[in-house]
This record gives structure tokens, C-alpha cells and sequence, in this order.
């Protein structure tokens, strides 16, 4: 097969799909002046904005990895009654709405909710608070890392790992050792997409956590409520999205190629 | 990611009208209101469209600031009722100023949980410790109604000092629209809100409470509707504009708790509203 030949068909049937996704991003570099960027992320409320989605998705992620990581094993390795159940429970925030997960949230964890009314008795309310913005963003996006990391654990030779055990290595030491690093790569991926949905949740988050600048109006709120008051900011604050978005995905990107390779 | 919720009908313009608008006899007004209107514009159309068979009726329900920022961003809209002035002159020229006329009136509220565990049984205990409010954002209608109000109040006797920055200190959520506040208020996460009369009133078998605003301190939210300049269908956008200004429509309105704002007496049904079209910024 000449691979010279198939070039020219494959790249013009990718070109429709590539452009949709380009020319948005560029519509909206083009309308947001770099001026506008540098002066909406000194603004007090932008800078408010970005510092909470930092916090809460950096949080989100670190959840996700020491929680989701036994999960995603436990998926990958063991078999157990209702096993598929849960295989698919995992999968179902990925694929509800948003708005359905925040509603979700509100009647479990709100005052009158399910869990909510003992834990207001313990005087914990969480709706309205920077809590409820990472358990949002949690219920939507870790199952994005279970779910990547569980395929990578089950890419793993077996093999390899009875190896390690014939020589003489603990099941502990062999996960460390063997199963882990050879699913970085899934990890690092798995996180990377968590880290990316939670820095983009809207839905779940307004409903659930509501917005107060400063406490629980992260970015994607912040731009939502700027178009209604001033298109301006809100063109600005979305290219910063924008563009720190695909900054830390690059760059996490490439150094993590690099890692794995070296590793 | 802008609108995950109620994405607008947005087509380009000049774009030909959708199918069903072109069957003979058959054309489809596509209304974007204010969320208080939900109900009562439901109606309204229930009954036009009664009397002039062949018009049906395709709603945009969602604050005022989001639909005047859809429809300056060309979204296709042959009618626009707006719940402040503010928001229909943030239309601009899409609408047709010559249209504009205030239709309806509205009065705020408060509502608050039902018991047990009532914190708000009168207005000053707004402003009491460990109370969570919840208003419209301040681009929304009822976000500024509701601002103006708590300043009414703070300057008023009878009203602690420092009330006004006791109130926003207990603020938990500025919400999108007037009916997401209703909605924390009725699901209790929030201990007071700041709604219309209407909307509390659409909430049945006692879902909230309410804390009645004596008239001195409420404001009077003056509702103005208006022809979009570009409408498919202008003649029955005007006609639909007509019937909400009638006897009969200023009734269907009434119903859902709204103050009129055509008298019973005025014959022509029209309430000029310039002195709101003029630009005074």
C-alpha cells in the first residue's frame, strides 16, 4: 500500500471535522484582545475566579488519584457479585447531564437531602460552599481517571507480574514495581482528563454549589454570568480559559511522554 | 460550553424560515420572555392561538440579560418581553423602538422555606446571623429589583443600621434567573429569596412561605415588550403584542399575579413607554 497516495483523501476527510474544532478557537482568540486578557486576569473578580477553579480542580485531581486508583484496580483485577453494576455506575456521570448530576448532588447532600439532613445535625452544610464546587466537579470528572486507568491496569501483562513474584516479590511490591509503571501512562492520561472536565464543569457546580464570587463562582460560571453583564470580560476570561487550558495540557503532555519514555 | 442551558434558536440571518413556518396557514412566533413570564405567557399563547388558529407559539424562557445578549448575538426572536427597561435597551436595535410598550407590571417578595426551621418570619431578619440568601445576579431583573429593595429597606425606619451590609453578608448564591433562586428556596437550601409575587405564586400546595413587602418599600418592576426588527412574521408579532395589552390579556395576566398596566377604562390599550426607550447613560 502506498501510503503517499492516501494522504491527500485522508486529510481532506478530516478537514471538515479538524476546522470545526479550530474555528471556534480561533473566533474567540480573535474577538479577545491580549490587552483585554492581561487586564480582565488582574481584574479582582477574574483573579478570584481562576485562583478557585485552580484550587478546586488541583483538589479534585489529588482525590480522584488516591481514591480512584484502588477503584480503577479493583475494576481491572477482581471479580466479584455485581461487578457490571458497578462497572457502569462508575461510567454514569460521565454520560449524565450535568445539570442531572447537580441535581442529584442537591438532593442527597443538600439540607432536606438524603445525607444531608445528618450531616446538618453535625452542623455541616455543604451546598453554597467551596466543598460542594470539588464534590461537583469530583462526581463528574474522576470517573474519567478510574475509567482510564482500570484499561490501563488491565493492558498489563499478568505475565510480568508472576515474574515478579517468582522472584521473590511481595503482591504490594509487584503492583510498585511492575503493574504501576507500566500504567503511568494511563494515570497520567486518566488525571490529565479529570483535571480537564473539572476545570470546565458548569452545570452540576451552579446547581449544586450555586454562585458567589470568591467562594464558589469558578471560571466557566464567572464567563456564563459575564456574557449576561459584559460580553467584553467574558470573551477575555474565556480566552484565558482557552489558553491556560491548552497551555497545561501541552505541556503536561509533553512532559509526561518524556517521563514514561525515560522511565 | 457558554449555554449549556437553553441553548437559543440561534440562525443566521437572512437564513430561510424553518419548514413549518412556511405551511400555508401555519406560522410559528418564536417569544422570548423573561422567566417570571413562564406561566402566564403560556396561557396568554393558549388562547391566542384559540383565536387565531394556525399561529402556534415557540418560547425562549430565561433571564432577560441572557435573552438580550442572545438576541444581540442574532438569535431568532419575533417577540421580546423583558423584565426590566434595562435589558430591552440592551436588545438595542434588533428590537423595533417604535414597538416598545410596558405591558405588564410586578411586585417582589420574599419566600422562605416552609416550617419547621423558618429563620425569616419578618423582613429585618434578613439580616440576622447564620440566615443563607439567595438573590438574582445583579445583570438579572430581579437581582437589581431585589438590590434596590434592601436599599429601601436600610433607609428606612424600623431597619437596624447597617442592615444593608448585614443582608449581603448573608447572600450565599447570586443565581442565574429569578426561578433558580425560587428553586433553592423551595428545595430549603437557601432560608430566604428574593422573587417576584408571581413567582411564588406559581408554586403550589404551599411549597414556600412568603414574607410580604409593604408597598412603601417595594419596587414596582415595569415589564415592556417589543417587535424584533427583523421578525418573520411582524404583523402577527404586533397582533400578539396587541392581545397582551387587551382587556383580555391584561386579565390572563392578573391571573398569574401580575398588577396590570393597562386600565380596564383605557379603551386603546396602549401605554406608550418612550420615556424608558431613551438611552440616559
Amino acid at each position: 500500500m502506498n501510503d503517499a497516495r492516501l494522504r491527500l483523501p485522508l486529510a481532506l476527510a478530516a478537514l471538515p471535522l479538524v476546522c470545526f474544532l479550530v474555528f471556534p478557537v480561533a473566533g474567540l482568540l480573535l474577538r479577545a484582545s491580549g490587552e483585554d486578557i492581561l487586564a480582565t486576569f488582574l481584574g479582582a473578580q477574574a483573579a478570584q475566579a481562576v485562583t478557585l477553579s485552580v484550587t478546586t480542580t488541583l483538589l479534585t485531581v489529588f482525590i480522584a488519584v488516591v481514591c480512584g486508583t484502588p477503584a480503577a484496580y479493583v475494576i481491572a483485577r477482581k471479580k466479584f457479585p455485581g461487578k457490571s453494576v458497578l462497572d457502569a455506575l462508575v461510567d454514569l456521570p460521565v454520560v449524565l447531564p450535568p445539570s442531572v448530576a447537580g441535581i442529584a448532588l442537591l438532593v442527597t447532600f443538600g439540607r432536606r437531602g438524603m445525607l444531608g439532613g445528618m450531616l446538618a445535625s453535625l452542623g455541616i452544610e455543604l451546598p453554597f460552599t467551596v466543598a460542594a464546587v470539588v464534590m461537583a466537579q469530583v462526581f463528574v470528572a474522576a470517573p474519567l481517571y478510574i475509567r482510564t486507568l482500570a484499561v490501563a491496569f488491565a493492558a498489563v501483562d499478568r505475565d510480568l507480574e508472576l515474574a515478579a513474584a517468582i522472584d521473590g516479590a511481595s503482591r504490594w511490591q509487584s503492583f510498585l514495581r511492575v503493574t504501576l509503571p507500566l500504567s503511568l501512562r494511563g494515570a497520567v492520561g486518566g488525571a490529565i482528563m479529570t483535571w480537564a472536565r473539572a476545570l470546565g464543569e458548569f452545570g452540576a457546580t451552579i446547581i449544586f454549589a450555586g454562585n458567589f464570587p470568591g467562594r464558589t463562582q469558578t471560571m466557566p460560571l464567572a464567563i456564563y454570568m459575564g456574557f449576561e453583564l459584559d460580553l467584553h470580560v467574558a470573551l477575555t476570561l474565556a480566552a484565558v480559559l482557552l489558553v491556560t487550558s491548552f497551555g497545561v495540557l501541552a505541556a503536561v503532555k509533553s512532559l509526561a511522554g518524556r517521563w514514561i519514555q525515560s522511565a | 460550553m457558554l449555554l449549556i442551558t437553553g441553548a437559543p434558536p440561534v440562525a443566521p440571518a437572512g437564513a430561510p424560515p424553518p419548514p413549518e413556518t412556511r405551511q400555508r396557514g401555519g406560522i410559528t412566533l418564536t417569544v422570548f420572555a423573561a422567566a417570571s413570564l413562564n406561566e402566564a405567557f403560556r396561557g396568554a399563547a393558549a388562547e391566542f392561538s384559540a383565536a387565531n388558529p394556525g399561529t402556534s407559539f415557540s418560547f425562549n424562557f430565561a433571564g432577560s440579560q441572557q435573552l438580550a445578549q442572545q438576541i444581540v448575538l442574532g438569535a431568532r426572536a419575533d417577540v421580546f418581553a423583558s423584565a426590566d427597561m434595562r435589558q430591552m435597551r440592551a436588545a438595542g436595535s434588533m428590537i423595533d423602538s417604535a414597538s416598545i410598550r410596558v405591558f405588564v407590571r410586578n411586585r417582589l417578595v420574599v419566600v422562605v422555606p416552609p416550617s419547621p426551621g423558618r429563620k425569616v418570619r419578618h423582613l429585618t431578619d434578613l439580616a440576622a446571623a447564620g440566615v443563607k440568601i439567595v438573590l438574582a445576579a445583579d445583570a438579572v431583573p430581579a437581582g437589581e429589583y431585589a438590590l434596590r429593595f434592601i436599599g429601601e429597606c436600610a433607609a428606612s425606619p424600623g431597619f437596624p443600621a447597617g442592615f444593608r451590609s448585614a443582608v449581603m453578608r448573608n447572600v450565599v448564591s447570586y443565581e442565574e434567573n429569578v426561578r433558580a433562586v425560587l428553586a433553592k428556596v423551595v428545595l430549603a437550601e437557601a432560608d430566604a429569596g428574593i422573587v417576584y409575587v408571581t413567582d411564588a405564586a406559581s408554586v403550589k400546595n404551599h411549597g414556600v412561605d412568603t414574607v410580604d413587602i409593604p408597598g412603601r418599600l417595594n419596587v414596582l418592576a415595569e415589564y415592556p415588550v417589543g417587535r424584533a426588527r427583523e421578525s418573520a412574521h411582524p404583523a402577527e408579532a404586533e397582533q400578539f403584542i396587541r392581545f397582551l395589552l387587551s382587556r383580555r390579556g391584561q386579565e390572563i395576566l392578573e391571573q398569574s399575579g401580575f398588577t396590570r398596566a393597562v386600565e380596564p377604562a383605557d379603551g386603546s390599550g396602549v401605554t406608550p413607554a418612550a420615556r424608558g426607550i431613551t438611552p440616559h447613560e
